[in-house]
């Protein structure tokens, strides 16, 4: 953990929110501690957030619809805001969004903050906004979100269902960040994950200076679309 | 090849309150008010019809493919799916669809993202957001690009793989099918007619659809 790239490290609370600016050339680790933690994340290109992560581009340009090692994030401007470095799951879950308020009574009742105190049962679209508005965001930009360490399989005609134990113990994925990232997390319940209790887990955040992104990396190469995305976003520097 | 079911309207064109044409390539934004029927005909056939619904009295509540396809367990949009918003609500319901399957997970195309999947040199070729932006600024009111949300593709097949794969295959479209909605509130609807020409989602060829509004059902308006 005193690796000498690791700037800081912070645990990120069952159910809670964080939000942070990723410079370019940074990594974020994300350790699912216990296994089976779910992150939602949302990703804006800090100096013009209007430029956001685009769940469409970031599947079609990869011809994917499950995130893992290898892959990237892009925004809806053609280029790549956090690129998955490394990863020992295999699968995060692009599709099913997030929970709300509805969603999550529901499923698990009512806990206020009257009676539970800091243990009132939040739900993801609430905990997005209230972060985005930290930063001066609101209901128009919420968009889709990535929810990491989560899985749902699709069948061929489309069902969906959640894909119980996806991530262990200890199970990390780490995002490099290829532009300044604002990076709006929250360890809010998969909104698909069928366990009657409300039971979200924390997870451990790890920042470090990342190593320049060489012609040979793993992401720039994994298609040819994301070699123009790398040029593209490479331009935006200049 | 999955099953899809059709299901056809028994409404008459000849009683729509409102017709129009939306010629390839352009945009077209309208207001739809609560009770009334909504139709999208693929004129020629294997046309996408890149498509946002957002509440009329906020537009801070928007179409979410991602509420869409989790609150019906399924990734394909056919008759007796729910449109929902961001905020919950259900913004319109397919009633009927004789095309049996629409996505929203392909999203719309734009100058950036030809750029990356095709060739940095496709910039200048006309895309969906573009014109999802003309329409917005268009129409005033504050809207702009924070506006144009990850959209519907009617009439276009893009099917996920049980292995995490997305891929573009050939429309399931043909001419003169339609999908059909009833507004459960009032919306504005914003639609792009695809001019893509790099994919076969218009069958490398852009082709005119056709909007149709009735006010309720079997009773046209005097």
């Amino acid at each position: 953990m005193n690796h000498p790239s690791i700037l800081w490290e912070e645990t990120v609370h069952p159910g809670a929110s964080w939000s942070h600016v990723l410079k370019r050339g940074t990594a974020l680790r994300i350790t699912d501690i216990e296994g089976g933690a779910n992150v939602g994340a949302l990703f804006y290109n800090f100096e013009c957030p209007v430029e956001r992560y685009n769940m469409p581009d970031t599947l079609k340009a990869q011809h994917i619809a499950r995130l893992a090692k290898g892959f990237v994030l892009y925004s809806d401007m053609g280029r790549i805001l956090c690129s998955v470095v490394d990863d020992s799951v295999g699968w995060h879950d692009p599709l099913a969004g997030c929970s709300n308020a509805a969603l999550v009574k529901s499923k698990y009742g009512e806990a206020r903050y009257q009676e539970s105190r800091n243990e009132y049962y939040k739900n993801g679209r609430d905990s997005f906004l209230v972060e985005l508005g930290k930063w001066g965001l609101g209901p128009r930009d919420l968009t889709s979100n990535v929810n990491f360490f989560s899985r749902v399989d699709v069948t061929e005609h489309g069902a969906m269902s959640y894909h119980a134990g996806n991530s262990a113990p200890d199970s990390y994925v780490e995002l490099r960040a290829e532009m300044n990232v604002l990076t709006i997390l929250n360890t809010c319940q998969h909104p698909l994950d069928p366990n009657p209790e409300y039971a979200p887990k924390p997870v451990q955040l790890s920042i470090r200076r990342a190593a320049p992104v060489e012609a040979d990396d793993l992401c720039r190469l994994s298609r040819p679309e994301n070699a123009r995305g790398f040029t593209l976003t490479e331009r935006y520097f200049l | 090849m999955s099953t899809t079911q059709t299901v056809e309207s028994k409404l008459i064109p000849a009683e729509a309150i409102y017709r129009h044409v939306i010629p390839a390539g352009e945009p077209w934004i309208h207001e739809i008010r609560r009770g009334q029927y909504f139709r999208i005909v693929d004129l020629h056939g294997n046309q996408a019809v890149d498509t946002l619904f957002y509440d009329a009295h906020n537009y801070g509540s928007r179409y979410s493919a991602q509420d869409t396809i989790r609150s019906q367990a399924n990734l394909y949009l056919t008759t007796g799916t729910q449109l929902m918003s961001t905020a919950g609500a259900v913004l319109l319901t397919i009633v009927a669809d004789t095309c049996g399957r629409h996505d929203t997970l392909g999203g719309a195309c734009a100058n950036e993202s030809n750029m990356v999947r095709y060739a940095i040199e496709k910039r200048h070729m006309h895309a969906c957001r573009s014109s999802f932006l003309k329409a917005l600024v268009g129409w005033g009111r504050g809207m702009d690009k924070r506006d144009i949300a990850n959209n519907i593709n009617f009439f276009m097949n893009v099917p996920v793989t049980p292995e995490g794969k997305l891929t573009f295959e050939d429309g399931i479209s043909q001419a003169g099918r339609y999908v059909e909605m009833r507004a459960d509130m009032d919306v504005l609807a914003l639609i792009s007619n695809c001019p893509q020409l790099n994919n076969p989602c218009n069958a490398y060829n852009p082709t005119p659809v056709e909007v149709l509004i009735w006010d309720f059902w079997g009773a046209p308006e005097n």
